[in-house]
């Protein structure tokens, strides 16, 4: 039974240019990803959980992206250092991604059996002929109706819900190791997204496969993670097991978070918005990012809090010097 | 793809018919009384009736469409009122000359502006995208008929490479394709402006889709992404841009066929508008209509062809 | 929440500029999109905008300059010319270049320079006379027509159709065939194959526009519509409409200069770009110049005025903004 982990995030950074100067999106994002965990990756929009999928996969627009330190580690290589005929070996390979958007995401040119047979062609050694079977069975496998017929329709044809399916399909086409899912159900109806996100749980106990679930809606994250790590300005503040993360929250702004969460149970007028606004990523303070918001602030937090594991829960970890150490309950 | 293509040859003849209705009306609406145009106003009531009487133009509206649409359909234009040859002949002689023409500078136009665009797209930024800008702007400032005279001044003037008043002579037909050269390339280093152009900003456009990333999420490899991901979605644009470009080509045409003084439909219009020839300058606009309709469907079936959303329709 | 849906325009939008590139980008407009991306109610001014947009690009800049320099050699040409360009001199027909004459003599014997000069005068006329009424009558049709939608809409659109399937020079010949080569004949025939490219350019914002809230909530507030028309979608749509005007002032110089080369334009002896090719073509295996120097004069100002084309287009579409 292999316990290495499926990904390494260390010390991620990467950075975009504007108006000429180098800003970081994200900075030193460190995580880990075990063999067959769902690690749930929460934030508001803009808190940079997209552009570190996007710097995993090294997929981060080079006209004015780039990463600009730190090591992705996937079964011991370090992808950040691949060149681009190893990188298009690896990804669709050992490591895929699934996009929020359904309805751009697939080429409008091409139909859709072919787009998944195309990443068998390129990362296994089946034929025409097999790929296309091979093809047809995983649209089958994640119930597109009349997936025969429907081989070589175009992605127009399809719904949104049914061609995130196609995505999917194309996504686990090769049996990634580690999958990487993008808000896959942000942009479809509630009804959809329950359905997919069912399908998506099946395949990944059916492949073992690890699987980082980015999204904002922390609904889901309950339902399907089984970490979570929050990201706010870029950085990653808290990591820890779901229930956890949900009984006793250690980071400030995570606790706001959930505070702030509409809820069956609570009445309306406790609704918490948090006060204040996400710095922009061209002004961002040197310490922590989250202090002009935050209540617990204290001149130390001036400077920049390590992500460190809690005394009291090695799995729990959080970057604040007020909470770090604490082996208190949420407020 | 088939009912696409017998859809559009449907819509197609409803539009030629509109179209010549248009060109019907064109001419007899328009202000200046045509008799006036051909013999000026110094001419007596009698000669311009007379000249009305020959145009039909005493006749009723509905008569005279009836009677222009029946002649047209069947082929006979008329004759011209300065050659007093049949009007079709006289178009006919010259059209191979055109199509040849403006075949090849299309055919120059994509077969150099469309990998120019592609590789520019590919390069941003860099020395080749540079080059290719520069040149797209430079050919889209030089009108028609400047860039002519400059080929003309610097290919058959100062080097002597082509003759200076090129003319096919029959039983040599090394002559016509020496004839075709320059004024090919006028045409064709101008389309080639415009097709880099927007073969560059459309693939630049493609380029940055969501579908591209797929594609590299999935590991295809980037000459691939390039040819097959990117191309087949950049050239719904720039089929666009040629399909308009054949009728802007009928007239830097003209000014072409002007400088080289070479035969054709442009000279045809230049000489009939100087000399007043009136049944062939209606002769030549139906047969402008009969091109816009052609080009128009040519385009629709490429379309159907690059764009399977399109066919659908 | 429902499905984003076919929330994505199909094919994408090309950048393009002179002539029939025009045309493409209002064909793309009519089916939604525009040249500029944005989608939020802009509210800085155009002007202010084009200004600030010019400045950046350093392309666009060089261009405007050119076409600064050459508007203001033309506004200023009965002083700046050392001579009458209509005053001909036997003695000097064909004279190469000399002190009192620095860009030589004509066939006629008339002074080149002051003839380039006056020339561009004319250029800057019939241009900004046509486009300025087609940007005005086009842009008037255009909103109107994306605002009141239904059956006007239609029935302007497809009177739009039918202009854009005459190229410019063959619009030109047409009218200028039927009404007589005059410069208000030239300048019709120009304006009228603008107007639709203009008119498809202001309708495509409109369209997206009108379908915001806050015209909702200006209607509910009993705001006219013509208030509505003037203060909401037309700072939206001019951003588009001053590329196009860039690209077809180029057009208008172009079609101007070919006609008056084919003869069919101005008519000589006035001093016009195309005429003195025509003139300098028919001379062209003695004197050259004749033809060259007018032929640069042309090529100049439409290279200005397609870098300011460019370069606004380019900062008004985002994709392309971080180059």
């Amino acid at each position: 039974m292999n316990s290495a982990p499926a990904l390494v995030v260390d010390r991620l950074t990467t950075e975009f240019r504007i108006d000429g100067r180098w800003h970081a999106a994200i900075r030193d994002v460190s995580f880990t990803v075990g063999r067959h965990e769902t690690l749930a990756l929460v934030g508001e929009s803009g808190c940079g959980k997209s552009i570190t999928a996007l710097s995993i996969m090294r997929l981060v627009p080079r006209a004015n992206g780039r990463i600009a330190s730190g090591r992705v580690l996937l079964d011991g290589r370090d992808l950040v250092q691949l060149d681009e005929a190893e990188l298009e070996a690896t990804r669709g390979g050992a490591i895929a991604m699934i996009f929020q958007e359904p309805m751009t995401s697939l080429n409008p040119v091409l139909p859709i059996g072919f787009q998944v047979a195309e990443t068998l062609r390129y990362h296994t050694k089946l034929s025409a002929a097999e790929a296309r079977a091979k093809a047809l069975a995983l649209l089958e496998h994640v119930k597109i109706p009349s997936a025969r017929r429907r081989f070589d329709d175009y992605p127009h044809q399809f719904s949104g819900g049914m061609r995130q399916r196609v995505m999917i399909a194309m996504a686990l086409a090769c049996k990634p190791q580690i999958v990487l899912a993008d808000e896959p159900t942000t942009a479809l109806d509630v009804t959809i997204q329950a359905q997919v996100l069912a399908l998506l749980a099946e395949l990944k106990a059916e492949t073992g496969m690890a699987l980082i679930f980015i999204t904002h809606n922390l609904g889901v994250v309950a339902s399907i993670a089984d970490r979570v790590a929050v990201m706010y300005a870029g950085d990653i503040v808290e990591t820890a097991p779901v229930t956890t993360l949900f009984e006793r929250p250690m980071h400030p702004y995570t606790e706001a978070l959930l505070s702030s969460i509409p809820r069956v149970d609570r009445d309306a007028g406790d609704l918490k918005p948090i006060a204040g606004q996400v710095p922009p990523i061209t002004a961002m303070p040197a310490g922590c990012r989250y202090a002009d918001r935050c209540p617990l602030r204290i001149e130390r937090c001036a400077t920049r809090p390590p992500l460190v594991a809690l005394p009291s829960d090695p799995r729990h970890e959080v970057r604040c010097w007020v909470r770090a150490g604490e082996p208190g309950a949420s407020a | 793809m088939l009912t696409y293509v017998v859809k559009r040859l449907l819509v197609a003849i409803p539009t030629l018919l509109a179209v010549l209705t248009v060109v019907f009306f064109f001419v007899r609406i328009a202000p200046g009384d045509p008799a006036f145009i051909i013999l000026g106003d110094q001419a007596s009531p009698q000669a311009l009736a007379a000249v009305r009487q020959e145009l039909g133009l005493d006749k009723p509206m509905p008569v005279q469409y009836a009677e222009f649409m029946s002649t047209v359909l069947t082929g006979d234009l008329g004759t011209s009122m300065v050659t007093h040859r049949s009007v079709w002949r006289e178009i006919a002689n010259v059209l191979p000359y055109t199509i040849e023409l403006t075949v090849t500078a299309l055919a120059i136009g994509v077969a150099i502006g469309l990998p120019l665009g592609i590789a520019a797209a590919r390069h941003r930024n860099r020395a080749l995208d540079y080059v290719a800008r520069i040149f797209s702007l430079l050919g889209l400032s030089f009108p028609a008929f400047v860039s002519a005279i400059m080929l003309l001044l610097a290919f058959a003037i100062q080097l002597h490479w082509f003759p200076v008043i090129s003319e096919a002579r029959p039983g040599q037909p090394l002559s016509r394709l020496t004839a075709l050269v320059l004024p090919a390339l006028n045409l064709g280093l101008i389309m080639v402006a415009y097709v880099t152009r927007v073969a560059r900003s459309s693939m630049l456009g493609v380029l940055g889709e969501d579908y591209i990333r797929t594609a590299r999420a999935k590991g295809v490899p980037a000459r691939v992404v390039i040819w097959r991901h990117a191309l087949g979605n950049a050239l719904i644009p720039v089929v666009t841009v040629v399909g308009l470009y054949l009728g802007v080509l009928i007239g830097n045409s003209v000014l072409t066929e002007i400088v080289f003084n070479r035969p054709g439909l442009g000279k045809l219009i230049v000489n009939s508008l100087n000399q007043r020839d009136y049944t062939m300058l209606e002769g030549l606009m139906v047969i402008y209509a009969f091109i816009i309709v052609i080009v128009n469907l040519l385009t629709d079936l490429t379309y159907g062809v690059v764009d399977p959303r399109v066919r659908q329709r | 929440m429902s499905e984003p849906g076919a929330a994505r325009p199909e094919g994408t939008t090309v950048h393009a500029s002179g002539g029939a590139d025009t045309i493409v980008a209002e064909r793309l407009a009519a089916r939604g999109e525009s040249l500029a991306h944005s989608t939020m109610p802009r509210e800085r001014g155009a002007l202010a905008r084009l200004g600030a947009g010019i400045r950046r690009h350093k392309m666009a800049s060089f261009g405007a300059a050119i076409v600064v320099l050459v508007a203001l050699s033309a506004i200023f040409a009965p002083w700046l010319s050392p001579h009458d360009p209509l005053e001909q001199d036997v003695l000097l027909r064909l004279a190469t270049p000399s002190a009192e004459f620095p860009l030589g003599n004509d066939s006629f014997g008339r002074d080149i320079l002051s003839r380039i000069l006056w020339g561009g005068r004319v250029s800057l006329y019939v241009s900004t006379a046509a486009v300025g009424i087609a940007i005005v009558i086009g842009g008037a049709l255009g909103i109107l027509a994306g605002y009141i939608g239904g059956k006007f809409d239609r029935i302007v659109m497809a009177a739009m159709d039918v202009l854009l399937s005459f190229p410019t020079l063959v619009m030109g010949l047409l009218v200028v065939a039927m009404l007589g080569p005059t410069v208000g004949n030239l300048i019709l025939a120009i304006t009228l194959t603008a107007v639709a490219p203009f008119a498809r350019i202001a309708r495509a914002p409109t369209l997206t526009v009108k379908e915001r809230d806050f015209i909702e909530a200006g209607r509910a507030l009993g705001f006219s519509n013509l208030r509505l028309m003037a203060v909401h979608i037309l700072p939206n749509v001019l951003d588009d409409i001053l590329v196009m005007a860039a690209l077809w002032l180029a057009t208008a110089i172009r079609t101007e200069a070919s006609l008056s080369f084919i003869g069919l334009g101005v008519r000589p002896p006035t001093a016009t770009w195309g005429g003195m090719i025509r003139e300098g073509f028919e001379n062209i295996l003695d004197s050259p110049w004749l033809a060259i120097l007018p032929s640069l004069a042309i090529l100049i100002v439409m290279l200005g005025l397609n870098m300011i084309g460019d370069g606004l287009r380019d900062t008004s579409d985002p994709r392309l903004r971080h180059e």
